[in-house]
């Protein structure tokens, strides 16, 4: 099993690098993550993935991109509830490069 | 969960460093496509991650390869042979074959990677091979002479390496003098593999969500209602009329099975909304359904039987429980090839089985419509009824061009006529929009190019095989674009979307480029004033 170490402390990973326990997951984790991914973090990649992680609490699953966008659309204006603006925060696309940094299952299927 | 993002970094260890990722690039385009110069073993490094031990044991396959390998052997000689005994057509195909080479530059995997043992016919010899060594006289009795092969872990990492580099398409099949059909074989070595133990992670877990919670994504009941609720209110949003998109609705006339992904991703739920416009324009009561919130089936992928009919008796069950009279097929490519070629006898949609709830199922359903039907056979026969209205101007910003899905073209049928899976998508294309064009003859209906994901290869780690494979394609696409300025490639199938919307970008074109033909119906169709 693969893992990951962030500040001493070891996490294990699926092959692909996504958090095994969902309850591993801390800020720190996240930061890492996004450093795997190449993406610096900043105040609007922390928006998706705290709405990400917050909706995972409740429906055992990320959002669909269309939820996603809207929701981030209301918090914080129009001009960014679109996936456009999602794909330039999350360019390997929101779902699966953003779920990977909340620390969350992978969508899996046809996406 | 703070509120405040967490500024600064941590310091891994410096052994804990992220690795640097490869760049991945899409090929360069050929300036004279034809038969690419050989790169032998250009693609033996593109593995598939293989499923774990719990992925495996859920599914009831072997849970992984033994240390033993007498062990993993005989298991997958025992699986061979059974499936052997099983298949008549099979082992025909096994026989047949005569090394003519005319599938070799039909593949798109061939002509993208240049790899020889990405010719189908080099592919299939990985298996032929090994059948003749256990399965044939001369063989058994002088193998050097008839090319028969031991099975070795190295030949069993082949097979894992070359039959995860198929996807099924059957282009090949197209253009085989004795009929072969290559998809068959394929699918039995991954069933012979998953025997072994060695199966694939990205087909096992999705098979294994589905029995769990219901669909390949793994979308759990609220989930669902909470996405079509948003649906419902961006509808009400853009149209100003109240579209229902119901779900486990007792007495509906319609049950709509469509792939998973239509609830999760772009732009396959600009479809779901177009189908949810269709039925609310047409005046036809229907649901989707929790139970039956796939209609993907990936154990045709893995090319096992138990698990084929296992999904598909969900599709049953909710049937039955719902009490529906019509069962409809979304836009999904494999899942109209399961449903049009299988379900008959798996599961008695239509007629085949003779089970006591196959048997109540066909008694159920309405005989005057087919049973399944596709989407797209029902927004046809509505438009020919002239029971839908259009402003084809709203589409007037797209040029439009059809990209065939292997499994619908080269594995099933639409309506009364042959050929209707190619002018069926077609003729609601040309009814609801001004702008469309062909791609290049040789490229289209059943001589169609695989979008590169199809067969259960539509996972990350393959995307460098995705890439290449996608360039036949991409090489008519780009035609078409450079001369008839196409800016919209219409598709049924959400391997495809999810393929093409991850590709075009690697090829220099916007992901929206590829969407669905209920996509192009939604944003045409005219709803009537709310009652």
């Amino acid at each position: 099993m693969a893992s990951i170490e962030v500040n001493g402390k070891s996490y294990e990973t699926d092959e692909e690098g996504y958090l095994i326990n969902l309850a591993d997951w801390t800020e720190e984790v996240g930061n890492y993550l996004a450093q795997t991914e190449s993406v610096v973090m900043t105040e609007a990649h922390w928006e998706v993935i705290n709405f990400l992680r917050d909706y995972y609490n409740e429906f055992q699953i990320a959002p669909a991109v269309r939820v996603l966008t809207k929701a981030i659309g209301k918090k914080l204006g129009p001009d960014k509830g679109t996936s456009q603006y999602l794909y330039e925060l999350f360019p390997y696309g929101p779902a699966k490069q953003a779920c990977k940094i909340a620390g969350l299952a992978k969508p899996t299927g046809c996406v | 969960m703070a509120d405040t993002p967490v500024a600064a970094a941590p310091a891994p260890a410096a052994a804990a460093k992220p690795a640097e990722k490869a760049k991945i690039e899409a090929p360069a385009y050929r300036e004279m496509p034809g038969i690419p110069a050989l790169q032998p073993g250009s693609m033996a490094l593109s593995r598939p991650y293989v499923a774990n031990e719990k992925i495996q044991e859920a599914l009831g396959f072997h849970a992984k390869l033994d240390d033993d390998w007498q062990v993993t052997h005989d298991l997958a000689i025992a699986r061979m042979g059974e499936l052997l005994g099983k298949s008549r057509a099979l082992k025909v195909f096994m026989d047949s074959c005569v090394h003519c080479g005319a599938c070799t530059d039909k593949c798109h995997y061939f002509l993208g990677t240049a790899d020889p043992k990405n010719m189908p016919v080099a592919r299939q010899e990985l298996m032929r091979s090994v059948y003749r060594r256990y399965f044939t006289l001369p063989g058994k009795l002088f193998p050097g002479l008839v090319g028969a092969k031991d099975l070795t872990r190295e030949v069993l990492d082949d097979w894992y390496t070359y039959f995860w580099q198929c996807s099924q398409c059957r282009r090949c099949s197209l253009y085989c003098p004795y009929g072969i059909d290559t998809a068959e074989v394929t699918m039995a070595a991954h069933s012979i593999l998953d025997s072994a133990g060695y199966g694939q992670k990205y087909s096992n877990e999705i098979i294994g969500k589905v029995h769990r919670i219901g669909n390949n994504l793994g979308l759990p009941g609220p989930a669902l209602i909470n996405t079509l609720e948003g649906v419902e209110e961006d509808v009400k949003e853009d149209t100003g009329v109240d579209v229902r998109y119901p779900l486990d609705v007792h007495g509906a006339e319609v049950l709509l099975v469509t792939p998973s992904a239509d609830f999760f991703a772009e732009p396959h739920i600009e479809s779901l909304i177009g189908y949810g416009k269709v039925f609310h324009a047409a005046g036809i009561s229907w649901t989707l359904s929790s139970k039956a919130s796939e209609a993907g089936n990936f154990g045709m992928f893995i090319g096992n039987y138990e698990q084929l009919r296992k999904i598909a008796l969900r599709v049953r069950e909710a049937a039955l429980e719902l009490g529906v009279k019509r069962i409809v097929v979304g836009e999904c490519g494999h899942a109209w090839r399961v449903a049009y070629a299988f379900w008959n006898t798996l599961t008695g949609i239509g007629a085949g089985a003779n089970d006591p709830f196959a048997i109540q199922l066909q008694k159920q359903l309405d005989p005057n419509y087919r049973q399944p039907s596709h989407i797209c056979e029902l927004t046809w026969d509505l438009i020919q009824q002239g029971r839908l209205k259009f402003d084809k101007s709203a589409n007037d910003h797209r040029i439009i061009t059809f990209h065939d899905s292997c499994n619908v073209a080269r594995a099933s049928r639409m309506g009364d006529m042959p050929g209707g899976q190619f002018d069926i998508p077609r003729n609601i294309i040309r009814a609801v929009a001004n702008h469309y064009v062909e791609m290049a003859p040789d490229t289209i209906r059943e001589k169609t190019f695989c979008c590169g994901g199809g067969g259960g290869v539509l996972t990350d780690e393959l995307i460098d095989l995705r890439l290449k494979g996608a360039l036949p394609r991409m090489e008519a696409i780009k035609e078409v674009a450079d001369r008839d300025k196409v800016n919209f490639v219409a598709m049924i199938c959400a391997i495809c979307k999810a393929q093409f919307t991850k590709i075009l970008p690697y090829y220099g074109y916007k992901m929206g480029m590829a969407g669905g033909v209920h996509q192009l119906v939604s944003t045409a169709i005219v709803l009537g004033q709310e009652q």
